[in-house]
């Protein structure tokens, strides 16, 4: 395996970095490490940040040395189990359909691909859950089939809706807060992976799983009318 | 009947901030807090509040706020504001009491970006995600996720008077511009030629107009990229220099995106945050890089002097230039503010 790298951004962030690319097994390492990190409650660790390849570790340098810390964090990378995390299947129902699926046609006619065809392959099997990033419960998702690696547009389009389903880059998105984006909307699901005044108010767990289930525009207003009442219209099982 | 502080009026940009977001950068969540968060820290300790009391962020815009149905003792510090309490001009650093009635008014002085505005008590809202800074772009926190305009009330749980008449606050706990801010190069200084780092650190730049709580935009020659501008997207801290296609450096701050995907040739450090935010979109701006070693040390020194008394010099009521009164009291007067220390 590579060695791990550690980079410093400021005095307070240590950077444990497993590689460059976006791949599920150096993203179990890091979640591996980060779940050691989380059990271990080093006094002076703040908060640690998984990514696709790295794992931020923010600290406070005046509590624990990044000597000291950088020995610990060797220590643990060296016993963490990447298989022992557990992790969950979510199945997300999704609507396609108008008003729902924006881009769907424009994103399907540069790919080739009949819209029916690309909601297929992107409900083909379950995807992955790598990282959040960008904005809260924005959920990126790998392991996306070659057949939409749609590249991001040229320029942003307007503000999403709320829990809009997207593609771009060979990856699918799901973003709970509309926000002007690079990637193309091809549905929207009735679940909240972030409500603010929910507990758990986040979802699904970086690792977890989700497969899209394709509803209609009518079983996604009476699935969306539940969920705004706070019930959980997503199902979810125990994955290992 | 509840003391509340009434907004006559907010500039743009005007928002509740505390210490900020702790452990939600996993789900994408924004840290926020406060730009200069030493001066909150300093504007809460003189009126004995917790260092993590919310407290009003002022920015350019400028404040005017009313006390109603009591009275509530108030500290702002930060950056060089005009400050006047009814029609009495005053020094940038203050605490006082506000009788109800009476109007402070905060506006852009002659340096500066953020003032904070402490009040005696505890802002009455409820935390989201541990924390009750406003996060606008994603409507988190604070006053229902938003600035805060004209009409707004501001409920004080435990309102307290601050000190009889009005106290000049000292500050020279706070870090001062002194030609140049401190980084850490890196995370991602190799994908920078050598070159471009020497430019970055010798170019006076200039602060962006475009400049928010989200990212200071400079001005300057263009950074050349040694291996393209793309990086799988990281983590980013507060203070961290990315450098975009554009070869023009973004300095990272409070509002920033939890990751991003652009290589980051630098990081301020964070005994120098709160005096980066307090640069003003025009001005010039130069870096420094210093090591490891040499940012903790910084950091331990400005953790110190944060926790040594905080001295407030009483002012004599009048017209006499208050610089002049600042500068004769603060060698005069010295009294002990201070409160238990926090925990």
């Amino acid at each position: 395996m590579v060695p791990l790298r550690f980079l410093d951004s400021g005095e307070g962030l240590l950077v444990v970095e497993f590689g460059s690319a976006i791949d599920a097994g150096l993203n179990e390492r890091v979640l591996a490490l980060d779940a050691a990190l989380t059990r271990a409650a080093i006094a002076g660790v703040i908060e640690t940040t998984p990514t696709f390849r790295s794992l931020a570790v923010a600290y406070e340098p005046l509590v624990i040395e990044r000597e000291r810390l950088v020995a610990r964090i060797l220590e643990l990378a060296a016993e963490a189990e990447v298989a022992t995390r557990p992790s969950r299947a979510w199945t997300f129902p999704c609507s396609f359909e108008a008003p729902h699926g924006e881009d769907l046609a424009e994103v399907a006619g540069r790919l080739g691909l009949a819209p029916a065809r690309l909601i297929e392959h992107l409900c083909a099997w379950p995807l992955r859950v790598h990282m959040y990033g960008f904005s809260p419960g924005f959920a990126y998702l790998g392991g996306l089939p070659a057949e939409l690696a749609a590249s991001r547009r040229a320029s942003p389009r307007a503000a999403h809706p709320a829990d809009a389903v997207m593609i771009a880059g060979g990856m699918a998105a799901i973003a709970p807060l509309p926000m002007p984006t690079g990637w193309w909307v091809v549905g929207r699901t009735p679940e909240k992976v972030f409500a603010p005044g929910r507990d758990p108010a986040f979802l699904v767990a970086v690792g977890d799983t989700i497969r899209f289930e394709a509803i209609d525009a009518a079983t996604f207003a009476a699935l969306a009318a539940r969920a705004a009442a706070g019930e959980p219209v997503a199902r979810v099982e125990a994955a290992r | 009947m509840s003391v509340r502080l009434l907004v006559r009026s907010a500039g743009p940009g005007v928002t509740i901030q505390d210490l900020g977001r702790v452990g939600f950068g996993r789900w994408g969540v924004t840290g926020c807090g406060a730009m200069d968060a030493a001066a909150l820290r300093l504007a809460n300790r003189v009126l004995g509040n917790p260092a993590e009391a919310a407290t009003i962020e002022v920015s350019l815009g400028g404040l005017e706020v009313e006390a109603e149905g009591g009275a509530i003792g108030v500290a702002v510090v930060g950056g060089g504001f005009d400050l006047r309490l009814d029609e009495r001009s005053l020094p940038p650093a203050v605490a006082a009491t506000l009788e109800p009635g009476s109007q402070l008014t905060i506006r852009a002085g002659a340096r500066g970006t953020w003032a904070y505005l402490a009040v005696a008590g505890a802002i009455d809202l409820t935390p989201v995600l541990g924390s009750r800074s406003t996060h606008t772009r994603s409507h988190l926190g604070g006053l229902e996720g938003r600035g805060l305009r004209a009409g707004d009330r501001l409920a004080v749980l435990g309102a307290r008077r601050g000190p009889e008449g009005t106290a000049a606050i000292e500050t020279s706990a706070l870090e001062a511009y002194r030609g140049s801010i401190r980084v850490m190069l890196g995370p991602q200084e190799d994908h920078f030629e050598r070159a471009a780092i020497e430019a970055f650190l010798a170019t006076e730049w200039r602060l962006s107009p475009r400049s928010d709580r989200m990212a200071y935009a400079l001005e300057g020659p263009p950074l050349a990229h040694a291996k393209g501008h793309d990086i799988v997207s990281d983590a980013v801290a507060h203070g961290a220099i990315q450098v975009p296609g554009s070869g023009l450096p973004f300095v990272l701050m409070a509002d920033r995106q939890p990751t991003g995907g652009y290589p980051k040739i630098a990081t301020v450090i964070g005994a120098d945050l709160g005096c980066m935010a307090q640069i003003r979109p025009g001005e010039a701006v130069r870096f420094v890089a210093v090591s490891l070693d040499e940012a903790v040390a910084a950091r331990r020194r400005l953790f110190a002097r944060l926790a040594e008394p905080v001295r407030v010099a009483p002012l004599v009521r009048g017209d006499i230039a208050t610089a002049d009164l600042l500068g004769v009291n603060l060698v005069s007067g010295m009294i002990d503010a201070d409160r238990p220390p926090e925990g």
